[in-house]
């Protein structure tokens, strides 16, 4: 798969075509034919009315607001909370409301990791995923061999990122084809007892939700 | 809504392949699983697709596979599962 | 119309690439450049219900029919600005005419010029 090596960036037009003051690291990269594209139709969507420039700029704030930490947020307190925790397997939307995170109008289910069954998030088709609670996908997720082998091979995909599961354990793939998105509600690792919820969302990385991994132990 | 199939009621992935927006995958087509959940409606995203209204919305189902039903040489556990949201347009009686 | 002929001469479409053999998984990550969050922030913006001028569908649509090229030719974020731009065509929100004649401000006001790569 193109992996993308631009480093230029448009300007970003607030009002039209003025000059922009130069930015030589930046400026020094020419642009490509889709950087471009980018470019002019935003400017012309704001021409137009679609959108305006300050709606645009707080759409790109929205989208650097959103990150792995909302998500690990909400696990770890489904791990101290049996009430929460069955609220979230309910409605992962409504329960990150009552953390005060607005996870968007998709609606996102949490599938539970258990001692027999391990669950693993994909989309074949193309990159569903939970981006308004967790943020963007890393590339991975929408590789080809990921959306191709994990259906296929799940254990050997896993065991590529360092996760071996026992015989005896179920893995579970869920493909991500309609209108939900999935993240997965991991186990709370041993030897945590006691901990509080800051600490135990320290544990909870962004792989793990998405099940190619266990939370970090402990120990590490 | 009223839904054509319960939940663990066994159902099997109707067997086409046209071309246009569809989000059956091809790896399940014409396979046989179990209803876990009935959800929705939502509307067809093979019209959204077209700019269209997608209405009728239709029953969504999650729909269980055994892994090692989907594929010839499947090299996992016997007990390994796939799960896979399914319009009921694609769902018919085994 | 992008399509792939499996095996049994059954039409498997190019995106839909469940359980075909591939490499391993190449663990990249890179963090998004500023153009690539303006395409996500556009076609949120165009998908949000009070504008609907797109929906996800169309999008998702959209790429599909890039044809199978796409996917070793194109980056991510350029299906996605691709597809949105066709659409936008398509429903006639923009004209080719203004896109041309914008695009060619856009290239000929940036200092470094464009790309010869797509």
């Amino acid at each position: 798969m193109a992996h993308d090596h631009s480093h230029g960036h448009p300007h970003d037009h607030g009002h039209g075509h003025q000059p922009h003051p130069f930015q030589p690291d930046l400026e020094e990269t020419p642009l490509t034919h889709y950087q471009v594209m980018t470019q002019a139709v935003g400017d012309l969507l704001i021409d137009k009315g679609v959108f305006s420039a300050e709606e645009l700029r707080a759409m790109l704030e929205a989208i650097d607001a959103k990150s792995p930490a909302a998500g690990a947020r909400m696990v770890a307190r489904a791990w101290v909370d049996d009430g929460f925790k069955a609220r979230m397997l309910a409605d992962v939307n409504a329960a990150a409301g009552e953390l005060g995170i607005d996870a968007g109008g998709i609606p996102i289910r949490a599938v539970e990791n258990t001692e027999g069954v391990h669950n693993v998030i994909v989309c074949t088709l193309c990159s569903c995923y939970p981006r308004l609670l967790i943020g963007l996908p890393p590339d991975w997720y929408k590789s080809r061999s990921y959306r191709s082998r994990t259906v296929r091979e799940p254990r050997a995909v896993l065991a590529e990122f360092g996760t071996v599961l026992p015989e005896d354990v179920e893995v579970r793939v869920h493909d991500s084809t309609a209108d939900l998105r999935y993240m997965v509600l991991p186990a709370r690792p041993d030897g945590t007892e006691g901990w509080d919820e800051a600490a135990l969302a320290g544990l909870v990385t962004r792989d793990c939700m998405i099940g190619v991994t266990l939370p970090k132990s402990p120990a590490a | 809504m009223s839904a054509r199939f319960a939940v663990g009621e066994t159902v099997t992935v109707r067997v086409a392949f046209p071309p246009g927006h569809v989000r059956t995958p091809f790896f399940v087509r014409g396979k046989t699983g179990r209803v876990t959940e009935v959800l929705g409606p939502y509307r067809n995203p093979e019209e959204l697709a077209y700019g269209r209204s997608g209405e009728p919305a239709l029953p969504l189902y999650r729909v269980i596979f055994d892994t090692a039903d989907l594929w010839d040489d499947y090299q996992g556990a016997a007990q390994d599962t796939t799960v896979v949201d399914i319009y009921e347009n694609w769902l018919e009686a085994p | 119309m992008s399509n792939e002929r499996s095996e049994d001469g059954l039409l498997r479409r190019h995106h839909d690439m469940g359980g075909l053999p591939a490499g391993p998984v190449e663990r990249n990550e890179h963090d998004y450049a500023p153009w690539e969050k303006r395409v996500d922030a556009i076609l949120r913006l165009l998908a949000d219900p009070k504008r609907g001028v797109l929906t996800v569908d169309e999008l998702r649509r959209g790429i599909e029919e890039l044809g199978p090229g796409a996917y070793d030719e194109m980056s991510y974020y350029e299906r996605w600005i691709a597809s949105v731009t066709n659409n936008l065509l398509e429903k006639g929100v923009i004209t080719v005419d203004e896109l041309g004649r914008r695009m060619a401000e856009v290239s000929a006001a940036w200092p470094a010029g464009t790309a010869e790569k797509s």
